[in-house]
């Protein structure tokens, strides 16, 4: 106990406060409150505080470029120059604009929703490129999992059934990118771009052969929503949190887990050797084949999992190409959170604000005003890659095929 | 089977490679109709070779055999200049896929570098009008290819400075042009047509930018001159592959970078080359449908455009040659034709779930092609099964 005290003392020391990265991550406080300062409840009219507490973040980013923390202090210049252009934008705009667009707690609750299916998706993609297969068939592994959710939930008058329906789905189809790119040793992007076909083209053509022009039937069991009693009164939490739907707090739970497992116990390990160094794991007895197989296939029911909140959660129907390149953001957040499950979780969120904002913004500033934000999760993910901030660095033995000795 | 002097051992393996060249693509595109051929069976009930003809009757391939449907000769040219249409830009997305393949490079982002070269070419083909017509078909042209030039080049540049792997990068620049493009020509934005404001439309290419039609009707989706395009770019690419040094070391790097960079190629400049050039073609497909047919670009078209992405089937299934492009260009563009609702008879099949059964071919087609070892195993097996009738046929 007098240990663990004396530990944390020491982490809070003055030294640690002033370390160029406590001084990053205050750069980019100070860039998100440039742009903050000028919205509501706020609402700065005047453009000076905007452009000074954004300078301000500037110097913190710089500063701490300069003593060595690149990715924070980059992060923080970027987050800088945004919060400021941001700002004064807003000062600019009329105070009823801004009022109908930024509703803090709208915001966040659809940020939620929209990032939801993200995190599945990338969850799934984190397992299966950390035991080195590379999986660009999230895409299609959503789709089968939107689709056949709907599909199950309303043949059987069950979202529960649908849920497994959807998992099964995803499942069968990450076997089949597992079996190529595994046994086979295809090419694992061929084969992931051969998977998105296939689940375009099957998921199109059931659909039609099914339900025709009619589109799936109407009134399916959806997913609950969680309500949860005594916090809808509390400001923020209460509308953001007090309803949301179950497969948004069970996003929360299987990303801890992911966490725990990945990091914290032995199967991890395993799954995390497998990726970097298969002919090592196998040395000491641990079934590349098998590792890999397993990997693969929960990808693929956890990105079905995502595909079927959109489908019976969210929108209660499907309709053809429904996730229209979901799948691929999730990619992306998996890679801008360098293949850590908070990292992803954050790039996600960060992603399903962007698609929030894109979706709020065309009520007060016209149709086109949104759509650059659909953009901005792929551009932040190209600078991500490029290195600008901080490399997002692969596991090391991601798409190669593995031939057991 | 051989007549006359015995091949040499060489000679043989030569022509085996050679069959197996050819004969690889042609067993997978047997086996993905096959499988086609059981889902129609077993979901519809109907004979999936009635369906077949149907949509071959739709592609006008039948045109070449006027002695089989010789009732009215009409139909399948018109229906075999539609289905060259199609073929021309996957031709083009084909090479673009497989020219970064020749240098070890898997270009996903053909989408992206057809729709910029798309845009590029309907920017320049409806500006400009006081132009002559070749000056600013041609104009538009190279500035569409330059235009898909840099788009890829951008992926080729991150992977020659950073190691940037360029399939995260290629994807990620494709939906970057997809959305961009739609905010430029959707309601309220930039280049949308100023005369209707109500359509998320660009505004028409002008008269003099459009590629001459040279077979069929000229107003309704005749043949242009673009095919001319994509047949020229399959020649340079063979050329620039096999001929130059551009290709030479494209092709060294391709094999092993490690070894072309000890032989004094610079491994980062054919990166950025090879990306470039592969954008250089899909640009020139997207040129080709805006100036040859399109004539304007919709938000919708950019939203469910494939064009690009079945260049991926197209390279893959011609095993990047361009003979090879050429047939497969031909013959998805004939799927395409011959599955979409204006030619397949809705009594015969429905033209909705036969678009979705050449997505569903499509698949097996790319999933089978990159699949060798597959290959050899069927093959081994071939040879036991083989061996099995040979000697159940001298038993009877």
């Amino acid at each position: 106990m007098i240990a663990r005290a004396e530990d944390f003392r020491e982490r809070l020391t003055w030294a640690r406060l002033t370390s160029p990265r406590a001084i990053g991550v205050l750069g980019i406080v100070l860039g998100a409150l440039a742009f903050w300062l000028a919205l509501p409840p706020v609402t700065v009219r005047s453009p000076v505080l905007p452009l000074l507490v954004g300078i301000l973040a500037l110097a913190a980013g710089i500063w701490s470029v300069t003593r060595g923390e690149r990715r924070v202090g980059w992060a923080a210049v970027a987050i800088g120059i945004v919060g400021m252009a941001g700002g004064v934008l807003a000062t600019r705009s009329g105070e009823a604009d801004l009022d109908s667009v930024v509703v803090w707690s709208a915001l966040a609750a659809a940020t939620l929703r929209y990032a939801t299916p993200l995190t599945f998706a990338a969850l799934g993609g984190l397992f299966s490129e950390r035991s080195g297969v590379v999986n660009i068939g999230l895409e299609g592994m959503m789709l089968m999992g939107a689709f056949f959710g709907v599909w199950a939930a309303a043949r059987f008058d069950s979202w529960a059934l649908g849920l497994l329906a959807a998992m099964i789905a995803g499942g069968l189809l990450a076997l089949l990118h597992a079996f190529f790119s595994i046994h086979l040793r295809a090419d694992q992007i061929v084969s992931g771009t051969a998977v998105n076909f296939l689940a375009l083209g099957i998921t199109g053509y059931v659909f039609i052969d099914l339900y025709g022009d009619e589109g799936t039937p109407t009134g399916i069991p959806r997913i609950p929503e969680v309500r949860i009693p005594g916090i809808e009164d509390i400001t923020f939490i209460g509308p953001v949190f007090g309803q949301l739907n179950l497969m948004i707090w069970l996003s929360f739970v299987l990303l801890i887990a992911t966490y725990v497992v990945m990091f914290k116990t032995p199967i991890g390990l395993r799954i995390r050797a497998v990726g970097e160094h298969p002919r090592a794991a196998e040395t000491v007895g641990i079934s590349v084949y098998a590792t890999r197989y397993a990997a693969v296939t929960l990808s693929g029911v956890l990105a079905a999992l995502g595909g079927a909140y959109l489908s019976v959660g969210f929108v209660g129907s499907f309709n053809e190409n429904m996730t229209s390149g979901r799948g691929f953001i999730a990619l992306a957040a998996l890679i801008f959170g360098n293949w850590r499950p908070f990292g992803l979780f954050g790039a996600a969120l960060l992603f399903g604000f962007s698609s929030a904002l894109a979706q709020r913004l065309p009520t007060a500033y016209g149709e086109s005003a949104g759509t650059l934000f659909e953009a901005l999760p792929y551009v932040l993910t190209l600078i991500a890659v490029a290195g600008v901030i901080g490399r997002s660095i692969p596991p090391a033995a991601v798409g190669r095929p593995y031939k057991k000795q | 089977m051989e007549e006359g002097a015995i091949p040499s051992v060489a000679a043989r393996l030569a022509l085996y490679q050679r069959a197996g060249g050819v004969i690889t693509p042609l067993l997978t595109v047997l086996f993905a109709f096959f499988v086609g051929g059981l889902v129609v069976l077993v979901t519809t009930g109907k004979n999936p070779l009635h369906t077949y003809q149907a949509i071959f009757n739709g592609t006008g391939l039948n045109w070449f055999f006027p002695w089989v449907t010789c009732s009215d000769p009409c139909t399948p040219a018109t229906n075999l200049q539609y289905t060259l249409l199609l073929a021309t830009p996957l031709m083009l997305t084909g090479l673009a896929v497989a020219f970064a393949f020749r240098c070890g490079l898997f270009n996903i982002g053909g989408q992206g570098q057809y729709l910029v070269g798309a845009v590029a070419a309907v920017m320049i083909g409806s500006s400009f009008a006081d132009l002559s017509r070749w000056s600013h078909v041609a104009l538009a042209v190279v500035v569409a290819a330059f235009a898909g030039a840099a788009w890829a080049g951008i992926a080729g540049f991150l992977k020659a400075t950073v190691g940037a792997h360029e399939v995260i990068t290629t994807i990620m620049l494709n939906w970057i042009a997809i959305w961009i493009a739609t905010y430029l020509f959707e309601i309220g934005g930039p280049l949308q047509d100023p005369k209707q404001t109500g359509v998320p439309i660009s505004e028409t290419v002008a008269e003099s930018a459009k590629l001459p039609v040279f077979w069929g009707d000229p107003l309704f989706q005749g043949l242009h001159v673009g095919l001319f395009i994509a047949l020229g770019a399959l020649v340079s690419y063979w050329i620039v592959l096999n001929r130059t040094t551009v290709g030479y070391e494209v092709r060294a790097v391709g094999f092993n970078p490690e070894a072309a960079r000890y032989g004094g190629i610079s491994v980062a400049r054919s990166y950025v080359l090879a990306m470039a050039i592969s954008g250089l073609f899909a640009g020139l497909a997207g040129a080709v449908d805006v100036l040859g047919w399109e004539y304007r670009l919709g938000v919708l078209d950019i939203q469910i455009s494939q064009v690009g992405f079945i260049g991926i089937a197209v390279a893959l299934l011609g095993r990047n040659t361009a003979v090879g492009v050429f047939f497969s260009a031909i013959l998805f563009g004939a799927l395409l034709n011959g599955t979409s609702t204006r030619n397949l008879d809705p009594e015969v099949f429905r033209p909705e779930l036969a678009s979705s059964l050449t997505l569903i071919i499509q698949g097996l087609v790319v999933l089978l092609v990159g699949a060798d070892v597959l290959v050899i195993y069927l093959w081994q097996a071939r040879r036991k099964l083989g061996l099995g009738r040979k000697r159940a046929s001298v038993t009877t």
